[in-house]
């Protein structure tokens, strides 16, 4: 099909009739700054998206570099500690947590369900503006000073001892959690009261499911985080003790706070993503989620025993014996949900009529990663072994496999999979599966070798290590340039497709159920021609397709 | 009653306003002041641990007083409520999960 | 690879957008073009603004669990350091709070009966309590500064305020500071939302002097009360807590 792509699309750009869609109803640079619609504020927050990533990534990159060689020679340490620390904080402040809710749902949840619009237009664009603001500023901080505290602030170093500028970022967080807060309150009550006649809630879409129990740790959570780097820059600017032990202070208080907040946080990374992969799961196994209930309920489940569990971070805190070993216990019992929804997807794919189309190499590629990263963090959360992996670069290694290997490989399912809906247009199907493939290798080999090099004992943090440990640093960052060559194909050919791609009129290009496929591609500014009447389950794939081959191969 | 099915619909939908009687605005305001005179005078006695208790047992009557009538939950739909009794179990997982740890500190 | 478009039709077209027929308020002018009807806007905004609160309940709750964490590592410390505190005036501000939550249920209760009069008068008298709060405020932080019983260089340096449980024990003075640091960051908090409710209160004034707020759709004015009662219940728990901890010592020196 490349060859086609190539050469076909230029005839099919004189459609013949102009068709009105969200994108074209106005071109001024007005309407989409000042726009209230869902759709455009999705696409503003893929631009913003990427441009943090690519900065993220830029600063990544200067990791891998100076930990080509054991000695700390191209950076020195509290430049590598600045650059590592803004490499963390950009990434998931800016792209992990807003990522999939801020362009996919934002995107797609409406339509999902059939509605409009979100229930707060505005409050969805001030979201935006929040959000755009905070990381300019982080970004401005960076650039005239920076922090060198790692994006978990840890008193009483943050407090303290640093001599960076800790305050103005930490005002900065303040500001950027309010985006999600507020997008969190939107789609909560959106999926609570904009749904189309018929949605009823167990025919919501799996995607929406998990997008409705993120809010829920939006809206419960990032409020702990507000208030803690807000207490957080107010001792670095009165000096009161509060988090230094010297004065009657408690810097394992500060790791409370921030811990009730991020590790539920890694879920609100986490759990959009996998709501992506339960699309695309049903979508190229033309088949109904297996135990639609059970993988809807299990998101709810992840979200609440998110928050019992933040004390697997604490085990060499210095928080009591008895409390770490409560925590270890909880950790492992979350492994239970997550389980269940991987056991759902897998037998959903058994005797589907599987498509190796470019979404669906990423949901491969996601299962993959993502399961070594939470069997991984089932190592971490044994208090015992814990104690030897903390703090080194096991723990680089099983983070990176979640959110990178996880959401972040599903954030590229799920745009790819969405795409033609979003422009009208069909990346090349060729280059799309290269970028999956070359992102899988670069991947695993950027991050294996930091298990085993963790595991031998190389801390996190430092920008100089053992000699010893050289060898898999150079495969490491090797990889490292193949992921993002990786990365860069996938980008390169998205941004193709929006000139040269092959133009989609069809509605349903991947002949998939969901009411965002039931309306005109793009959509018009108002989404559907008709509010929508729903009738059926989410994945009425059988019905869809019965009559034709039905379930594929047998 | 509408095409669209609301999250929580519940006896209380429709375009039913509620109108509370005056005399109840007044009957609860009265409560709440007595309750803050009762606050004061009780913390102004020796009671022990139980100084805290008293406090705090005052202190959410209050609260829930303005929550069920100022603030209309007790004639809201189901979802308020269940916003409502979200926001304080969370609450109470920050302070419980928090909390083993520091009192058992001690237990060695 | 594709199918054709309607496969299944998973959805059938129905009546279109704005309103089901036969529905009396279809076309309110305050009703949102994103929405169908005036239940399911009030309904959005009902669940947005508890959902905010529930936000909220969180935000405060960070300040609650330090509190309860360091008055329970120092318990004596934060006692006595409360009994510098002003009970006075914290007490009647406590009064003054409640009176302007009377003030708003009843504001609110002139937008269901839609009588403008009532809801103008009552949201300035919640707007004069609101500030009457903010003014004692300022000068309870006022005497505080110039008491010294500011956390900073000069904390507790005056003696004729300190009380004689930190002269005998001046190990327990950073312990105080710390209560004191809580104090200004709770109440300060705290004051922060009642700056933005007043403020809020005069945009919902000029809007109720429009006669915006009519019996069938008054949801601003009623979202409006609901974040004003709020701000009420914090001050609730935060004046037993930080001002009558150590009350029954009698020993009051602020
Ligand atoms: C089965 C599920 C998971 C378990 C049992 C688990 C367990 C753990 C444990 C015990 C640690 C602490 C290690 C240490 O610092 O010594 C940890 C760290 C971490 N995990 Fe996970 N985890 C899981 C899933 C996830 C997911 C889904 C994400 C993100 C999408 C994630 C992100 C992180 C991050 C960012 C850290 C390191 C934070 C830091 O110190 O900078 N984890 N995990
Ligand atoms: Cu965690």
């Amino acid at each position: 099909m490349s060859a086609q792509a190539v050469a076909a699309p230029r005839e099919k750009v004189a459609a013949p009739e102009h068709r009105e869609t969200y994108l074209n109803h106005d071109y001024s640079w007005k309407s989409w700054l000042f726009t209230v619609d869902h759709k455009r504020i999705g696409i503003l927050y893929l631009l913003t998206v990427a441009f943090f990533v690519a900065i993220g990534g830029l600063f990544a990159m200067m990791i891998r570099a100076e930990l080509l060689t054991p000695k700390g020679d191209m950076l020195e340490a509290e430049t590598y500690n600045k650059i590592f620390t803004m490499h963390g904080a950009v990434m998931i402040f800016f792209f992990l947590i807003p990522g999939v809710p801020g362009v996919l749902g934002n995107f797609v949840l409406p339509l999902m369900i059939g509605a409009r619009d979100v229930a707060f237009p505005k409050i969805n664009l001030l979201s935006w503006y929040i959000f755009v603001t905070g990381g300019l500023l982080t970004l401005f901080v960076a650039a005239t000073g920076g922090v060198d505290t790692g994006w978990t602030f840890y008193a009483p170093y943050s407090s303290t001892y640093s001599n960076t500028r800790v305050a103005e970022t930490a005002i900065m967080v303040f500001i950027t959690g309010f985006s999600s807060i507020l997008t969190g309150l939107n789609f909560l009550v959106t999926v609570h009261t904009m749904r189309a006649p018929g949605m009823t809630w167990f025919r919501l879409p799996l995607f929406v499911w998990s997008a409705y129990a993120t809010s829920l740790i939006n809206v419960l959570a990032t409020p702990v985080l507000a208030i803690t780097v807000l207490l957080l820059a107010l001792e670095r600017i009165f000096h009161i003790g509060i988090f230094d032990p010297r004065v009657g202070g408690d810097p394992i208080l500060f790791e409370h706070m921030f811990w009730f907040y991020s590790h539920p946080a890694v879920y609100i990374m986490i759990l959009p993503a996998m709501g992506v992969i339960s699309e695309l799961v049903a979508a190229f196994s033309r088949k109904r989620i297996f135990g639609y209930s059970f993988v809807a309920f299990s998101s709810l489940a992840i979200a609440v025993l998110g928050f019992l569990v933040w004390g697997h971070h604490m085990f060499v805190s210095g928080q009591s014996a008895y409390a770490g070993l409560v925590f270890s216990v909880l950790t492992v019992l979350i492994a239970v949900p997550t389980a269940v929804k991987i056991f759902n997807w897998t037998a959903t794919l058994y005797q589907g009529s599987v498509e190796f189309a470019t979404p669906f190499l990423y949901v491969l590629a996601f299962f993959g990663l993502f399961l070594i990263g939470g069997v991984t963090g089932l190592f971490l959360a044994a208090m015992g072994l814990d104690i030897h992996m903390h703090d080194n670069y096991f723990v680089v290694s099983h983070f990176h496999y979640v959110m990178v290997g996880g959401m972040v490989t599903a954030f590229f399912g799920g745009l790819h999979y969405w795409w033609p809906k979003m422009f009208g247009r069909m990346y090349n199907e060729a280059a799309g599966k290269l970028a999956a493939l070359v992102i899988f290798v670069g991947f695993n080999l950027t991050f294996f070798p930091q298990f085993i090099v963790g595991y031998m004992g190389m801390p996190r943090r430092y920008h100089a290590y053992a000699p010893e440990f050289q060898t898999l640093n150079v495969l490491s960052s090797g990889g490292a340039v193949i992921l993002g060559a990786g990365y860069l194909l996938a980008a390169l050919n998205l941004i193709w497709s929006l000139k040269f791609g092959k133009v989609v009129t069809e509605r349903n290009p991947w002949g998939a159920t969901g009411l965002e496929w039931e309306t005109q591609t793009p959509p018009i500014p108002h989404n559907f021609e008709v509010t929508p009447r729903v009738t059926q389950e989410a994945y009425a794939y059988h019905e869809m397709y019965s009559g034709k081959e039905a379930h594929g191969v047998h | 009653m509408s095409q669209h099915e609301h999250g929580s619909g519940q006896a209380h939908g429709g375009h039913h306003v509620h109108v509370v009687p005056l005399s109840l605005y007044f009957g609860i305001i009265t409560v709440l002041f007595v309750l803050t005179a009762a606050t004061v005078i009780t913390a102004k006695m020796d009671l022990g641990a139980y100084n805290t208790v008293v406090a705090l047992v005052i202190a959410i009557t209050k609260a829930t007083l303005v929550v069920l009538y100022f603030m209309h939950v007790r004639w809201s739909k189901k979802l308020v409520w269940i916003m409502v009794g979200s926001s304080l179990v969370w609450f109470s997982i920050l302070i419980a999960f928090t909390m083993q740890d520091y009192l058992s500190r001690g237990w060695g | 690879m594709s199918t054709s478009t309607h496969a299944a039709p998973v959805a059938v077209p129905q009546q279109a957008g704005h309103g089901a027929p036969g529905h009396g308020h279809g076309h309110h002018p305050g009703l949102a073009h994103h929405f169908d009807d005036l239940e399911q806007q009030r309904d959005s905004a009902v669940y947005g603004m508890w959902a905010f609160l529930a936000q909220e309940v969180m935000f405060f709750g960070g300040l609650f669990i330090a509190y309860i964490v360091y008055r329970n590592l120092y318990p004596e410390a934060f006692a006595h350091a409360s009994n510098l505190l002003n009970v006075p005036l914290g007490a009647t501000n406590t009064a003054v709070l409640l009176a302007s939550s009377l003030t708003m249920a009843l504001a609110v209760r002139g937008g269901a009966t839609g009588s403008k009069p009532t809801q103008l008068i009552m949201l300035l008298a919640t707007i004069a309590f609101g500030l009457t709060f903010l003014v004692v405020k300022y000068f309870e932080y006022a005497e505080k500064f110039e008491h010294h019983l500011v956390p900073g260089p000069t904390f507790m340096s005056d003696p004729a305020h300190v009380s004689p449980f930190f002269t005998a024990h001046p190990e327990e003075i950073p312990h105080a500071r710390i209560f004191f640091f809580l104090y200004f960051a709770m109440t300060g908090v705290h004051a922060a939302h009642m700056l933005v409710g007043a403020g809020l209160m005069a945009w919902i004034f000029l809007r109720a002097k429009k006669g915006e707020f009519v019996p069938e759709h008054h949801d601003a004015l009623e979202m409006s009360g609901l974040y004003w009662h709020f701000v009420d219940i914090v001050w609730i728990f935060l004046f037993p807590m930080i001002y009558l901890l150590g009350y029954h010592f009698g020993d009051h020196h602020g």
